[in-house]
């Protein structure tokens, strides 16, 4: 190879100082807005940096943090759910019927997490087998699952009589509340998962071009089934715990959520194109939209102006993804 | 008529003038000039990627010429988009239509500007103007029904009729015959003559030189993105001086070939069928082999490599390796038994644009060498992709780098580490060297070489008639759908391939 033909083909290699600020940027860039807004906050905000808000804050969005983990892995691959909150309010009740018919604590948690399981089965199974939008799929079983839950739950909340139950919700280990904890967990886990093995390689892979994934061997259909089911199973845990934290099955909650959790995912940069995924990503964004929905609770500030808030937040986040993708194109 | 069209078209109407298109690595137009006059109809011949296609698009306004003039009438035109060169008078009628199927012929014909009356579509006029406007194009044709509905020969009728009431002086058609019945042709044909005598200027790209003899009154030839020659007159012309004129290059040695012994049949197709083939076809290659796979676009060749790579289901037919009757149903499949297939379109089906070189490298061997339980081991994948881009000589400023940041031949080396990571038998190549240019198309064929020597089965499609002959052992022909036979290196010439392709 002479030094003409090399010179042809020589890659254009960015100058070293624009790269270290974008490599920052995306690395860390949300990260950042968050530690901007939590310092903003602890100054201007009467009472946001005290203890009790502080585990206020943190169980508020432990939540969010179990179910925004595996919607990354939907995204990431290109796809969404909309069943999310559905599940869990189903789940829920699922468990407080089981428990109250069994008594047993385990069988309730179990066939909570079950119902999540099924319905992400269905999910992947019509999505990736039968090849119909997710959009519609999940749409579909959305409804199914709220209606399921009203229906087991004869149409109200179900109170739960096993008082062990509630120990998943309101106790506290290391001065954090378990709720806490299990999303800590959580957020390890997924960010092993989607780094670490070959099904998260895969997801990604798929998510950035699923002809190219397929044709290099990778089992698409086999992973978007297990997509849907590891996020139905996410669901059903967040929707467990929320019961316990209640003490009841409630089948009227968690309306909406499934948009806090996109909005999570992409708020902290989870393309919606697909093929990114990085927890930290998730993280960032699941803190944010938290510390944001808690300032305003302190600040009293109308529900209504909230959605306002919300929404003009996520508008916000879209457009810097879409302006990002272009300016790396 | 020959008298009759040199008077007629005794001044030039469309001119080109030192007109060229680059590409990124490529010259795809290379000061070409040429100019054709009023009632006349010009062919336009060439092989795959003479720069034919590219010319229309130029002249429809889709590209914008790198360098040079194009001249109407004596008037100089560039053209910024498609509505321009429209306003100009140019109409091109492609090959595959561009239609809104689902929307009724007289919507399709008017679209854009559809007949308005107190802000409504005024349906009743719509109608009466479309019938007009079909009338001696396609008067069977009911305006009012979907357009999908048409058969393709009276769709092109439409797109015709819709140049027409866009006051086109300028039509060029882009292989028009391609998918017409004998009938359809001669209608088609007839309605040429038509707009020949009403004083228009056409062009005709076709690959089946009989047509032209029938239709055209003028040719000229195109080689490598150059004006080779233009015939004014088809008196003494005959097909072999065309062929002649088509191929006719210096050929440089950049395939280096070498004869090589072979081992046993590594790979036998028998009867493959589907999607894209006409007929079943049955092939095989020995290890160390490199089978050619020629043919025209369109002849079903990248169809019969998907087939046979699981990508797309087969019909019929099974595949054996080494004598053995084995199961490829995926392309996963395919890679477990040493099967691999590179793909001609590596942005939409080889590469996974946002992930590394690393990650491109390793996503399909890893899952044979790089993890246990499906964790991924860090240290294979990156040992791994270094000795792979070291080996290749991957011009990549780091393995994290990702990959939509690299050249074309680059990102091919990258494609080929991919497989080369994972131990195979078969490669199935499609297009290796298109869009790369000539400083990394001789390493790629080097390669190519020592896959072959080291005993693998390599079958490589190629458009690209000169590296067929340069690199194949055999060579394989196929012509719309259909293998058209099998001819060996030493007796294999441009002529005689280039002839087993075209259509009859």
């Amino acid at each position: 190879m002479t030094s003409s033909e090399k010179t042809l083909e020589t890659v254009k290699i960015p100058s070293f100082k624009k790269m270290d600020t974008a490599v920052l940027l995306d690395k860390a860039g949300m990260l950042l807005v968050f530690a901007g807004l939590f310092i903003g906050c602890s100054i201007f905000i009467d009472n946001f940096f005290s203890l009790r808000n502080m585990a206020g804050l943190s169980l508020a969005i432990s939540m969010a943090g179990m179910v925004s983990c595996s919607m990354m892995l939907c995204i990431a691959s290109g796809n969404f759910d909309l069943s999310v909150g559905s599940v869990i309010a189903a789940s829920g009740c699922m468990a407080a019927v089981a428990i109250n018919m069994t008594g047993s604590v385990v069988i309730g948690v179990l066939a909570g997490l079950g119902l999540g399981v099924v319905v992400g089965l269905i999910n992947g199974f019509v999505f990736a087998k039968l090849g119909i939008n997710a959009f519609i799929t999940t749409l579909a079983t959305m409804q199914m699952a709220r209606g399921f839950g009203y229906i087991i739950a004869g149409g109200k909340a179900v109170g739960i009589t096993n008082s062990d139950f509630f120990v998943i919700g309101t106790t506290y280990f290391l001065g954090l509340p378990t709720p806490v904890w299990l999303t800590l967990v959580t957020f390890v886990v997924f960010g092993w998962l989607i780094t670490y093995t070959e099904f998260g390689r895969n997801i990604l892979a798929i998510g950035g071009n699923e002809e190219a994934a397929r044709l290099a061997g990778v089992p698409v259909v086999r992973t978007k089934i297990w997509i849907f089911v590891i996020h139905g199973l996410m669901s059903a845990m967040a929707g467990v715990v929320l019961a316990s934290r209640m003490t009841s099955g409630q089948p009227m909650t968690a309306t909406g959520f499934e948009m806090t959790a996109i909005s999570a995912c992409v708020l902290g940069g989870i393309s919606l194109a697909g093929g990114i995924g990085k927890i930290s990503y998730v993280i960032a964004g699941v803190l944010i939209l938290g510390t944001v929905e808690n300032s305003m609770n302190l600040l009293n500030i109308n529900p209504f102006y909230q959605y306002l808030v919300r929404g003009s937040i996520l508008l916000a986040a879209v457009i810097f993804d879409r302006y990002k993708r272009i300016s790396a194109a | 008529m020959t008298i009759d069209s040199q008077i007629m078209s005794s001044s030039p109407y469309l001119e080109f003038v030192r007109v060229s298109k680059s590409f990124p690595g490529v010259q795809a137009l290379d000061d070409v000039s040429f100019s054709v006059g009023t009632g006349s109809v010009r062919a336009l011949v060439g092989e795959n990627g003479a720069g034919k296609s590219t010319l229309l698009k130029v002249l429809s306004g889709v590209y914008r010429a790198s360098g040079g003039t194009l001249r109407i009438n004596g008037v100089e035109q560039t053209f910024a988009n498609t509505s321009a060169s429209l306003a100009a008078g140019i109409s091109v009628i492609y090959q595959e239509l561009v239609t809104v199927p689902k929307l009724s012929v007289a919507e399709n014909l008017f679209l854009g500007h559809l007949p308005l009356k107190y802000g409504m579509v005024d349906y009743p006029r719509l109608y009466e103007d479309a019938r007009a406007a079909l009338a001696s194009l396609a008067d069977d044709v009911d305006p009012r029904v979907p357009l999908g509905r048409l058969s393709i020969g009276q769709q092109q009728m439409v797109e015709i009729a819709k140049a027409l009431t866009r006051g086109a002086r300028i039509l060029a058609f882009d292989e028009p015959t391609s998918s017409l019945s004998a009938r359809e042709i001669e209608k088609l044909f007839a309605v040429i003559e038509r707009l020949r005598g009403e004083g228009r200027t056409i062009l005709y790209v076709s690959h089946r030189m009989e047509e032209i003899f029938q239709i055209c009154d003028s040719v000229t030839v195109f080689k490598d993105g150059r004006h080779i020659e233009t015939f004014e007159t088809m008196d003494g012309l005959n097909q072999d001086i065309l062929i002649n004129r088509m191929v006719g290059r210096d050929i440089k040695d950049v395939y280096n070939y070498s004869s090589r012994s072979y081992g046993n049949v590594s790979i036998e197709m028998r009867n493959i069928m589907g999607p894209g083939l006409r007929q079943p076809i049955s092939l095989q290659a020995r290890e160390g082999e490199i089978l050619g796979l020629f043919g025209l676009v369109g002849a079903g060749r990248t169809e019969f490599l998907k087939l046979i790579y699981g990508a797309v289901r087969r019909t019929a037919g099974e595949i054996l390796l080494k004598g053995v009757p084995t199961k490829v149903e995926t392309p996963r499949d395919a890679i477990d038994r040493g099967i691999v297939f590179c793909s001609e379109n590596r942005k939409a089906e080889g590469i996974i644009p946002l992930g590394s070189v690393q990650e491109n490298i390793n996503i399909s061997a890893r899952r044979r060498y790089g993890h246990r339980f499906g964790i991924i081991n860090e240290t294979w994948e990156h040992r791994n992709a270094k000795e792979q881009v070291r080996a290749l000589d991957v011009r990549t400023p780091s393995l994290e780098q990702r990959i939509c940041n690299l050249s074309g031949g680059n990102q091919q080396k990258v494609i080929l580490a991919r497989w080369l990571s994972d131990r195979m038998n078969v490669i199935l190549f499609d297009e290796p060297t298109r869009g790369i240019d000539v400083g990394a198309r001789s390493e790629i064929y080097a390669l190519i070489r020592r896959l072959a020597e080291r005993g693998v089965a390599i079958l490589m499609v190629s458009s690209d008639l000169p590296e067929v002959l340069g690199v194949s052992d055999r060579i394989a022909v196929m012509r719309d759908g259909t293998l058209s036979g099998v001819v060996e290196r030493e007796n294999a010439t441009e002529q005689k391939i280039l002839g087993m392709a075209l259509p009859v």
